[in-house]
């Protein structure tokens, strides 16, 4: 713990940057997918399209796809954004597939209901739709947040500073103890971002714990979201 | 644009294609170091997926350690084994890329193993199969493509991390990469990233077209596919082998 507390201020300009590209990636990723998977659950040929189009980008390893978004985007080696907008594109893609699902799994009759009592479509999609379909998106975006935080440290063999540097810089010097304190902080940090993800869950979906069907849904959004299948 | 041209020159210069760091040399090792990786992950995980699936149990501890495994980073596992082993062989990078592959082959294993249909099970017990005969010829070939879809998440993840694994002194296509930045040669990062992403997506297409192979004949809900019912269920019509009595 030596190498923590004769460097505590740099570990945590670390983390404090390790946040931001890791939370920006999440909140992106979900607020795209969310006119994206609704268009990929109403239309069966968009459906199709667009997950196989996430499936796709899905399976672009990282750390080539950080190469590639200066050629793509025009931006230089060491910038930010291209940890930002690769990871953006990683959650978009798993996050469309999970939103697609989750709208499916509200039932029908319920939106039927709905439009009966007299809720116009947007007023339905806010009021009725995702609070509803709010468990299985949960369930995702806690998938997406994982392996976000763990993603970013790849970032720091482009020279992104985050806690990945800790890895590259002790290596170079032969410290193992500055790895340690990397991989802790880092699976610590999952575990933050996982916490409130849930916190904020219980906050805005008070029903969903008592919820049998809400539960069994979102474990299996997420088995999906591990398995990709 | 001039950058892609630029990396697509990298790539059909025939200077990189000859010798021991020359292109195919490169593509060999990723191949081969993915491949033993992946063997070696499946060789611990498919029985253990199997043993919870076909029996229920542990399934909390598995899905709690597979999590937990996800936070894990890879780059600080390759580097902290290859620092507290003294090694800087391929040896440490394999034991942790192999550690970080368990996860979704596992969950794949005992997720296929659950989803068969309780009907054709209690069939083949009725007739009189054995425990064993039950597993080998009703529950693995109904649970075979999302088994193979664990694997194919695990082969996307071992060729991504293999380039990653790079930063130590090991061959594969990450050399590319973590060369190509140190001399801030971007021409070959690109065209070492453009070659990775080719082969993670050949080795992405190849398992699809295997988990669409392994279907059994007459069977149409084992298939993966995209249910638009969240609800939907596999019904146990459907999901019997051919021949089988059908409710």
């Amino acid at each position: 713990m030596s190498f923590l507390w004769s460097n505590f201020g740099q570990v945590w300009n670390l983390t404090l940057s390790h946040v931001w590209l890791s939370a920006l990636p999440i909140v992106i990723g979900f607020v795209i997918s969310l006119p994206i998977g609704w268009v990929a659950n109403r239309y069966r040929l968009t459906r199709a399209a667009l997950l196989t189009i996430g499936g796709i980008l899905y399976a672009i390893p990282s750390l080539p796809l950080f190469f590639a978004m200066p050629a793509l985007i025009g931006t230089q080696i060491l910038s930010p954004l291209n940890v930002i907008v690769a990871l953006s594109i990683y959650a978009l893609a798993l996050m469309v597939r999970t939103t697609a699902d989750a709208l499916a799994s509200v039932p029908g009759d319920v939106l039927q209901s709905a439009t009966a009592v007299g809720f116009s479509a947007w007023r339905r999609f806010w009021t009725v739709e995702l609070p509803l379909a709010g468990p299985v998106l949960l369930a995702g975006l806690r998938v997406v947040s994982v392996s976000t935080v763990s993603l970013v440290s790849v970032g720091a063999l482009l020279g992104v500073p985050n806690l990945g540097q800790l890895f590259t810089a002790g290596l170079n010097g032969y410290y193992p103890e500055e790895v340690a304190v990397g991989i802790v902080m880092i699976m610590l940090l999952a575990l933050v971002f996982d916490l409130i993800l849930v916190g904020v869950g219980r906050l805005l979906m008070p029903w969903t714990s008592a919820d049998r069907r809400a539960r069994r849904l979102s474990r299996r959004a997420a088995m999906r979201a591990v398995t990709g299948a | 644009m001039t950058d892609i041209l630029a990396a697509f020159g990298w790539i059909f210069d025939p200077v990189n294609w000859a010798g021991a760091s020359g292109i195919p040399t490169r593509i060999g090792e990723h191949i081969l170091y993915s491949l033993l990786t992946l063997l070696l992950a499946c060789a611990i995980a498919l029985p253990i997926g199997f043993a919870i699936g076909h029996s229920g149990r542990f399934r909390g501890l598995a899905v709690g350690l597979s999590g937990a495994l996800r936070a894990l980073p890879t780059l600080g596992l390759v580097v902290y084994l290859a620092l507290i082993t003294t090694n800087l062989s391929i040896g440490p990078p394999l034991i942790a890329l192999t550690i970080l592959a368990i996860p979704p082959v596992l969950a794949g294993a005992y997720s296929g193993l659950e989803s068969v249909d309780r009907a054709p099970i209690d069939a083949a017990r009725a007739i009189g199969m054995t425990g064993w005969q039950v597993f080998t010829k009703v529950e693995l070939p109904l649970a075979l493509p999302l088994v193979i879809g664990g694997i194919r998440s695990g082969a996307l993840q071992v060729i991504a991390t293999w380039t990653v694994a790079a930063i130590l002194p090991v061959g594969g296509l990450g050399r590319f990469l973590i060369d190509g930045i140190a001399i801030q040669n971007y021409p070959e990062m690109l065209g070492g990233s453009i070659i990775v992403i080719v082969l993670a997506l050949v080795s992405d297409g190849l398992f699809a077209l295997a988990q669409k192979l392994v279907v059994p004949r007459g069977v149409t809900a084992g298939r993966v596919r995209d249910t638009t019912e969240g609800e939907a269920r596999h019904s146990g019509r459907a999901s019997a082998p051919e021949g089988a009595p059908t409710t």
